[in-house]
C-alpha cells in the first residue's frame, strides 16, 4: 500500500455564476471545492463524507476531469490529468471509472445490458486502445455480469426490467469493463433499500479483493463509510477538515464538526440511543458563495474562539495519518 | 403514553387496480395507537408504509386505488365511512401530516403566513389576527428565529431543514391528536435530521400528540419510537415495543434487516450480513409468505399458506410459521390467532 494511485493537490473548483451590473462588474462564484488535497494508495479505499452541498460529488467529477478544475493537480499514477490534451486524457481515463448514485438515470433505457456493459470496451476498441474481438467482448461481459451477481441470461434485457439494486450491479459491471485501477463511487448505495444496500457494499468489498482496486467512495452515511473505508476524509464547505484511518476517526474524532456529525448519526439500538448525548449543531450549512477569511465552520462551531474568525486554521498532523485543520489543536 | 386508544386500524386492505394486475399495497393490517404514543413503521420501499397512512386519512386516489375493506376507528368513528365534510374536519385538524419533501408540500406561490393562517382560521375558528399570532407562536416553538418576520417569507426563502420546521409548526398548530410523519427526515442531512427529530420529540411530548413515524431508517426508530410495526409486502410481519423488536426479534426479516445495517458503534465485522434476493413484486402475490424466497429459515409450510399472527407477551406479535412449532412444543406464551 505504499504507492499512490491517485494524488490530489490543492484542487479548486469554482463555478462562475454571474457578475454585478451589465459591464462585467464584480464576478460571483460558487466555491464548491476550495483547496482539497488527498491521496489514495493502491488497493486502498478512501471514504469521503460530508453533508449535501459540501462538494463531495464535485471532487469526484473534478478528479475525473468531467469538470475542468479551476486550479490544482490531479495525479493519476504519477501523471497530471489537468495538463493533458483530449487524446491523452481519453487514454488515461481507462484506468479510472465512475459509479453513479442514481441507478435509474445513469443507464441508457434504450440499450440492453450487453450493450451497456460492453460500451466502454467498444469505444476504446474504436480508438485502438483495446484489441478484442466481438466474441471476446461478449465473454468479458458475461464474466463481469457473473462477477457482480447477475445471471448472464439477462444480457439481452433492458434496464427497466431490473430493480434498483440490480441496476446498480449493471453500473458496477460497466465501470469494471476496462479493468480500471481506480473507481470513483459517488453515493452508490444511497438510493437503495437497506437489505439491498448491504448486498452492494459486500459486492464492492469482494471486487476490491479480487481485482486489487482502489476506491474513492463518497457517501453521506457515516456507518456505510466506516464499513467500506480504510481511511476517511470529512468535508465541510469545500474543504477537508479531518483525515484519519477509519478506526481512529470513530474512536477519537478531533474536529468539532466530525464530533457533531458522529453524534448526530442515529444508531439502530434503542439502549444506546437512550444513553447518548447529542451535539446538536445550530443552523444550516451556509452557501459556499463567498470565501471567508476565517474557519468555514465558525458560524456553527460549539468550540469556536476569537482567532477562528480571523484566519484559516492550519492543517495539523496529530498522529501518523490523522490530520485535522482546527485551531483547538495548535 | 397512556392506555387510551385513539386510533384503531382493523384488517385494512388497500388495493390498486392496474392494467398489469392488482397491487395489494396494504393487505390486511391491524394495529392500535394510544394517546401520546410514538409508533414507528419501518419497511423497504414498496412495502406499503405510505399507503397505510394515506388510507388512515382516506386520501387514496380512486381510481386506481381502492380501500377494499377494514375499519379505521378514530375515537370510535370509522374514518372510511365519513362524508367529505367530516373528513375535512378530521384532516389537518385532528390528524395532521408531514411529508418527506417539504418543498413540494408547501405552496410556492403563497407566503407561509397565508398558508398557516388559512388552516387556523378554518379549523380553530380564529380571527385573522389571532390566527397570525398563533402561527407566529408555533413557528417560534419550532425554532424559527425571528418568526414574526420570517412568517411573511415564501417557501423558497427557507432552507430544507427550515421548511421542515415550518411543516412541523403547521402540522401541530391545530393541536392534533395524531401527527403522521412520512419520512420527515429522509431528505435532510445528518446534522439537520438530528435537529428535526429532537424538535418533533420535544413538541409532541409537550403537546401530548401521538405520532406515526414512517421511515426506512432503523436508527431513527430506535431513538424515537415507543412501538414499531415492521412491514413487508403490504403486511405487518412484526409488531412490538422498540426494545422487543431490537432485542427479542422474532421475524427472520426483522432479524436480517437489523443485522444488515452497518453500525457506527461496533467494530466492523469482516462481512456485512445481507438478505439475499429482491423485495417481491406486489402484483398478484400468491397466498404464501412473501418473504419465503429470501428467508434463511424457510420451511415447506411457508410456500403453501400465509402465516397467522402469533402473540407473545407485552403485545409483541409476529407473523411467521416458525412459532407454530414452538407453540406446539416448548414456548407456551405464544397463542395462535388467525388473521382473518
Amino acid at each position: 500500500m505504499s504507492e499512490n494511485i491517485l494524488e490530489v493537490k490543492d484542487l479548486k473548483m469554482h463555478f462562475y455564476t454571474g457578475h454585478e451590473g451589465i459591464f462585467g462588474g464584480k464576478k460571483h462564484y460558487i466555491y464548491a471545492v476550495d483547496g482539497v488535497s488527498f491521496s489514495i494508495a493502491k488497493g486502498e479505499t478512501l471514504g469521503l463524507v460530508g453533508e449535501s452541498g459540501c462538494g463531495k460529488s464535485t471532487v469526484a467529477r473534478a478528479v475525473a476531469q468531467l469538470y475542468k478544475p479551476t486550479s490544482g493537480e490531479v495525479l493519476l499514477a504519477g501523471t497530471d490529468l489537468t495538463k493533458m490534451n483530449r487524446r491523452e486524457l481519453f487514454a488515461a481515463r481507462k484506468d479510472m471509472q465512475i459509479v453513479f448514485q442514481d441507478p435509474y438515470s445513469s443507464l441508457d433505457p434504450r440499450m440492453t445490458t450487453m450493450q451497456i456493459i460492453s460500451e466502454p470496451l467498444r469505444i476504446y476498441r474504436k480508438n485502438g486502445l483495446v484489441s478484442m474481438s466481438d466474441e471476446e467482448i461478449e465473454k468479458r461481459v458475461e464474466h463481469l455480469m457473473e462477477l457482480v451477481g447477475l445471471s448472464r441470461f439477462f444480457k439481452n434485457r433492458y434496464p427497466h426490467e431490473f430493480s434498483g439494486g440490480q441496476r446498480q450491479r449493471i453500473g458496477i459491471a460497466r465501470a469494471l469493463a476496462l479493468r480500471p485501477k481506480l473507481i470513483l463511487a459517488d453515493e452508490p448505495v444511497s438510493a437503495l433499500d437497506v437489505s439491498i444496500q448491504s448486498q452492494i457494499l459486500n459486492l464492492f468489498k469482494d471486487i476490491q479483493k479480487e481485482m486489487g482496486l482502489s476506491y474513492l467512495f463518497i457517501a453521506h452515511d457515516l456507518a456505510v463509510i466506516k464499513y467500506i473505508s480504510d481511511r476517511i476524509a470529512v468535508m465541510y464547505l469545500g474543504k477537508i477538515v479531518e483525515t484519519a484511518p477509519y478506526e481512529e476517526l470513530y474512536a477519537a474524532p478531533l474536529h468539532p464538526y466530525t464530533k457533531a456529525l458522529l453524534s448526530a448519526a442515529p444508531i439502530p439500538d434503542p439502549a444506546v440511543e437512550r444513553k447518548r448525548q447529542r451535539i446538536i449543531l445550530k443552523g444550516d450549512v451556509p452557501a459556499p458563495d463567498r470565501q471567508r477569511p476565517g474557519c468555514y465552520f465558525y458560524d456553527r462551531c460549539p468550540n469556536r474562539k476569537d482567532c477562528c474568525k480571523l484566519s484559516q486554521p492550519p492543517v495539523i498532523e496529530m498522529e501518523k495519518g490523522h490530520k485535522v485543520s482546527c485551531f483547538l489543536y495548535q | 403514553m397512556t392506555d387510551e386508544i385513539i386510533l384503531q386500524v382493523k384488517n385494512l386492505r388497500t388495493y390498486f387496480h392496474l392494467d398489469s394486475g392488482v397491487v395489494k399495497a396494504v393487505d390486511g393490517i391491524s394495529f392500535d395507537l394510544h394517546k401520546g404514543e410514538t409508533l414507528g413503521i419501518v419497511g423497504e420501499s414498496g412495502s406499503g408504509k405510505s399507503v397505510t397512512n394515506l388510507s388512515i386519512i382516506n386520501l387514496i386516489q380512486t381510481p386506481p386505488g381502492k380501500i377494499e375493506g377494514g375499519e379505521v376507528l378514530f375515537h370510535g368513528d370509522d374514518v372510511l365511512k365519513m362524508n367529505d365534510r367530516q373528513l375535512r374536519e378530521l384532516r389537518g385538524d385532528r390528524i395532521a401530516m408531514i411529508f418527506q419533501d417539504p418543498m413540494s408540500s408547501l405552496n410556492p406561490f403563497l407566503k407561509i403566513s397565508t398558508q398557516m393562517v388559512e388552516t387556523l382560521q378554518l379549523h380553530q375558528k380564529l380571527g385573522r389576527k389571532e390566527a397570525r399570532a398563533k402561527a407566529i407562536e408555533m413557528l417560534t416553538l419550532a425554532g424559527i428565529p425571528a418568526a414574526e418576520k420570517r412568517i411573511d417569507c415564501y417557501p423558497h426563502q427557507f432552507s430544507g431543514g427550515m421548511r421542515q420546521r415550518v411543516m412541523i409548526a403547521m402540522g401541530l398548530s391545530c393541536n392534533p391528536d395524531i401527527l403522521i410523519a412520512d419520512e420527515p427526515t429522509s431528505a435532510l442531512d445528518v446534522t439537520i435530521q438530528a435537529q428535526i427529530i429532537e424538535l418533533m420529540q420535544d413538541l409532541t411530548r409537550r403537546l401530548g400528540t401521538a405520532v406515526i413515524m414512517i421511515t426506512h431508517s432503523l436508527g431513527v426508530v430506535a431513538g424515537m419510537c415507543d412501538t414499531i410495526n415492521v412491514m413487508y409486502a403490504g403486511r405487518v410481519v412484526e409488531h412490538g415495543t422498540t426494545d422487543d423488536i431490537f432485542y427479542d426479534t422474532k421475524h427472520p426479516y426483522t432479524q436480517g434487516l437489523i443485522k444488515s445495517v452497518p453500525r457506527l458503534d461496533k467494530p466492523e465485522s469482516e462481512r456485512l450480513f445481507s438478505i439475499p434476493g429482491q423485495p417481491p413484486n406486489v402484483i398478484d402475490l400468491p397466498d404464501c409468505c412473501p418473504f419465503y424466497p429470501r428467508c434463511h429459515k424457510a420451511m415447506d409450510v411457508c410456500k403453501k399458506q400465509y402465516p397467522p399472527v402469533f402473540k407473545f407477551e407485552n403485545g409483541h406479535t409476529c407473523a411467521c410459521w416458525l412459532y407454530e412449532q414452538k407453540n406446539a412444543g416448548t414456548v407456551k406464551t405464544a397463542t395462535k390467532e388467525n388473521t382473518k
